[in-house]
């Protein structure tokens, strides 16, 4: 027993060993923890977006981004904005993007919402606008993303017709715990966009559905907290999987969407997936 | 020849009386014949459980035909400290189905040693009393070799034991070896109804060997090796795979200071994959290691005959579950139910026992235990933090106890009456249990770290009458437990279990209060008959609990033996009054009253040193269909079966 333990710790090492290999040219130049997920290039620059997964996926995002000039320098001090878009076949639309900030060691950070996966017909493409010195610089690429496997996003209208974009942020790494839970939520003002909303109250009941719909207890519905994000805490009484549902209501405490879990009403309409 | 063999056997009666009598009158020593070709026991080969049950102290609360839980003046296994040969063990699973007295055989044992209260608890702080098994070992002797090889073989449940023992003697060397297999299928019922999933087998290795260092000192090694395997639990939803227990020993014994170093491992493997329909699949494996030692001086000084004790163990519990999702590819559900709870325990104890006048002894004795409860595993902490968010990781207490007692000895009676205090800390399950699903009340417990020790205050007396012919023995005892542990019903909590009916809290009742009542008579009249009688009484209640669950309603016992040479026969009746002090909110219902018939017949062969012993019975024999307060989800207890014992001696 013990010894085919051995074994396949040993083969699936090697595995990894020798997947990372081919890979590694890459790795090797990504900063710390992060994975490129493609370069966008103009006649000026290579830009790099980098995700932790070196994917992108519906939902919450966060991208890194590193400018480099031709000469292969880093641009540490350009102002950064960004415009994703998806086409569609019949229109094109955005989604919520945060703003870009400049972090210390030259990469740039901001977030991204994808309420939809992209396909070979429909895609989204992201255009960056920079600003290094006086010059001012562009440039568009396609962006392959992918359908998460959990549900962690909700695009929807209320009964306040508004149309919301609600994501998750955290847990990423659930544990047996009482979690830090985030999301963002922002609602859809016009097809490009997108506004943080303020003094809403995202209410959390989490089920196990494979276990007569157990839930747990001291959960702490998300209120607004810094970055306009919203936090709250989720306990999980064991691995698995797990449904978030939720109710979103508005700053006078009214559901605009969402239904409550009970005897006879199994789960939400709108709901967050974990499964760890 | 026949005045000789009463003679003995009066002998030896006055050898148990003596026994019983030595201490005081709160200890009670139920005595297993050592194999032996002994009358007295009505079926040798029986279980070890069923010997504990004919204790007036103990209740056997059971769950299946294997592993009951002794419950010792009315309290569940929590409130006792239960050691073999003075070792701590610390039982593997969460349900309760391996108590300590799982990992022994009848026939690795010499007596049990069962004291009530605070009276002898060398083994450490309990409230409800400690029972300590005390394994059967040789002597040093002129050089000697006896053994013994046995069968036995039950109609209802099939079961087929087979073993056998070697006892070897040097003037420097002792060991004793045994082995003992039992296998039963599932036992039927009276009325003939089979109880699904009450099959098990066991097999158990004891040996144990003793060297003389010099004239003054010894060493002892034991070892026992147990395994039950493809155990059901027909009150429960889950059976056990496997539950294995290895518990090793060395001693130094040098005069009346004896020294002991011990370690022990269980591995208690709890599944459900014989039961064709359930909601979930589900694995709940537990591990316990416990390792320990004490040190203990005996002395007479003046009028005072003491003893000093100090000791000390370390304990880790630790029981996962992971379930099985019925959604394919969905991942499987892990959580710790146990999350690896270390136990750091020191104590120091002594007792003296001083003669006031001629009749007159006044015992003593007391003792202070150091605990410390550790979460050693990372995700259980952070899983019990779901429910208490400020829990520090490790917690100790100081327990506390002291018992007095006062003897009054004459030749034909004796008198004792004492007082205790004592303390205990809520056990592994109590403490730190995470959606522990009790089957029998259907809730789902957690466990509350955060809980005062359980104390208690408690009376204790007994009167012991004896003539030639005749003798009786009246005991009670009144415990006034404070801040008495039990679960409770929380609102508001989900149930993890499917089907459950909620979620119950640990916490602490203001108080409660135990009586129990006991008496015995044997009368022995026209030389080769006996009759024995015994009756006993509990009542239970607490602060707004009017009855306390699996409380003993009024039971009597009334048998007649005879004995004439070689032929022992006996008759035997038991029962109890209908239970109508039930815990509704524990599962329990009314129990109407029934009572058992009992009969065996034996006869010793003698061929010069060897013997042998063949005993046959019928218990049950009116195939009563009945259950007790003591059946775990009133499963039904065994119909008619007759049994066969032979034990071949050389």
């Amino acid at each position: 027993m013990n010894l085919l333990k051995s074994l396949l710790i040993l083969i699936s090492f090697s595995c990894i060993v020798s997947c990372s290999k081919k890979d590694d040219p890459v790795i090797t130049n990504d900063p710390d923890g992060l994975t490129l997920v493609t370069t966008l290039t103009n006649d000026t620059h290579k830009i790099g977006l980098y995700t932790a997964s070196g994917k992108l996926q519906t939902g919450y995002n966060e991208v890194y981004i590193q400018i480099k000039n031709i000469q292969g320098s880093n641009e540490s001090n350009a102002g950064v904005t960004w415009t994703p878009l998806m086409h569609m076949m019949g229109m094109t639309h955005s989604c919520p993007a945060s703003a870009i900030t400049k972090q210390s060691n030259g990469i740039y950070k901001g977030y991204i919402v994808f309420q939809m996966a992209g396909t070979e017909d429909e895609y989204w493409d992201l255009t960056l606008n920079y600003t290094i010195g006086d010059a001012t610089y562009t440039v568009t690429g396609t962006i392959a993303v992918s359908e998460s496997a959990k549900r962690v996003v909700e695009t929807f209208q209320g009964s306040d017709n508004i149309r919301y974009v609600l994501a998750l942020v955290n847990p990423t790494k659930p544990a047996v715990a009482v979690n830090d839970i985030s999301a963002v939520l922002y609602k859809m003002e016009s097809m490009t966009s997108f506004v943080v909303v303020n003094d809403y109250t995202i209410k959390i009941d989490p089920r196990m559905t494979g276990m007569g719909n157990h839930t747990s207890p001291n959960n702490v519905d998300l209120t607004q907290g810094t970055g306009g994000m919203y936090y709250g805490k989720l306990s999980l009484t064991m691995t698995g999987y797990w449904k978030i549902n939720l109710q979103l209501a508005d700053a006078t405490q009214a559901i605009v969407k969402g239904e409550a879990v009970t005897a006879t009403n199994e789960g939400s309409s709108i709901y967050f997936e974990l499964e760890f | 020849m026949f005045r000789l063999t009463c003679l003995l056997i009066l002998f030896s009666l006055n050898v148990y009386s003596q026994d019983t009598m030595k201490t005081d009158l709160l200890k009670e020593v139920v005595i297993i014949h050592k194999r032996s070709l002994s009358d007295k026991t009505d079926k040798p080969l029986s279980s070890l459980d069923k010997y504990l049950e004919k204790s007036n102290m103990v209740n056997m609360v059971r769950r299946g035909a294997y592993a009951w839980e002794p419950y010792l003046n009315g309290m569940s296994a929590e409130r006792s400290v239960v050691t073999i040969d003075g070792m701590r063990i610390y039982a593997a699973c969460t349900d309760k189905m391996d108590p300590v007295t799982s990992y022994v055989d009848i026939m690795n044992l010499a007596k049990v040693n069962v004291h009530s209260g605070q009276s002898g608890s060398a083994g450490g702080s309990a409230i409800a009393g400690s029972i300590d098994l005390v394994r059967n070992k040789g002597v040093f002797g002129k050089k000697e070799m006896s053994g013994m090889l046995f069968t036995g073989f039950e109609t209802n449940s099939r079961q087929q034991v087979i073993g056998g023992a070697l006892t070897y003697s040097q003037p420097k060397v002792f060991t004793n070896l045994d082995f003992t297999y039992r296998h039963a299928g599932n036992y039927k019922a009276g009325g003939g109804g089979e109880v699904l999933y009450s099959q098990y087998s066991k097999y158990n290795v004891s040996a144990i060997a003793g060297y003389k260092v010099n004239e003054h000192s010894q060493l002892e090694a034991s070892l026992i090796y147990d395994r039950a395997v493809n155990v059901g639990y027909p009150a429960l939803t889950m059976d056990v795979g496997l539950a294995r227990g290895v518990i090793a020993s060395l001693a130094y014994i040098r005069h009346g200071w004896e020294t002991k170093v011990y370690y022990n491992t269980i591995k208690h493997v709890m599944d459900d994959t014989k039961r064709p329909v359930v909601a979930i699949r589900m694995d709940m494996p537990g591990w316990s290691k416990t390792a320990g030692f004490y040190s203990s001086l005996k002395g007479s000084f003046k009028k005072h005959d003491w003893k000093a004790n100090i000791s000390g163990h370390y304990n880790k519990s630790l029981a996962e579950m992971t379930m099985y999702s019925n959604t394919p590819g969905e991942k499987d559900m892990f959580m710790l139910t146990w999350p690896g709870v270390l136990t750091y325990y020191g104590d120091v104890y002594g007792e003296d026992r001083y003669t006031l006048a001629k009749n007159w002894h006044v015992l003593v004795n007391g003792g202070v235990g150091v605990q410390d409860n550790v979460v050693d595993d990372h995700l259980g902490l952070e899983s019990l933090k779901i429910f208490y968010p400020g829990m520090e990781r490790s917690k100790v207490r100081v327990l506390k106890r002291l018992s007095t007692a006062l003897n009054f000895t004459q030749a034909h009676v004796q008198y004792t009456l004492g007082v205790a205090y004592g303390e205990r800390a809520p056990s592994v399950s109590e403490g730190y249990g995470y959606y522990l699903f009790n089957s029998f009340d259907r809730y789902d417990y957690i466990g509350n770290p955060e809980m005062k020790q359980e104390k208690s205050v408690s009376v204790n007396g007994a009167v012991f009458l004896h003539a030639s012919k005749f003798s009786a023995k009246l005991s009670g005892s009144y415990f006034h437990l404070m801040d008495y542990i039990i679960g409770r019903p929380r609102p508001g909590l989900s149930v993890m279990t499917i089907g459950a009916a909620g979620v119950k809290i640990y916490e602490q009742l203001g108080y409660a209060n135990i009586f129990n009542v006991g008496a015995e008579a044997d009368y022995q009249f026209a030389g080769h008959f006996t009759w024995s009688n015994r009756v006993g009484y509990r009542r239970g209640s607490g602060e707004g609990v009017k009855n306390l669950p699996l409380i003993q309603p009024f039971t009597y016992s009334s048998g007649l033996a005879f004995g004439w040479k070689a032929f022992a026969a006996d008759v035997n009746c038991n029962g109890a009054a209908a239970q109508d002090k039930y815990n509704a909110a524990f599962g329990e219902q009314a129990l109407p009253g029934y009572a058992v018939l009992n009969l065996s017949a034996s006869y010793k062969f003698s061929f010069g040193k060897q013997g042998l012993m063949v005993k046959t019975g019928a218990e049950n024999l009116l195939d009563k269909k009945y259950t007790t307060f003591a059946d775990w989800n009133r499963v039904p207890r065994m119909g008619r079966n007759v049994f066969v014992n032979l034990i071949w001696r050389y």
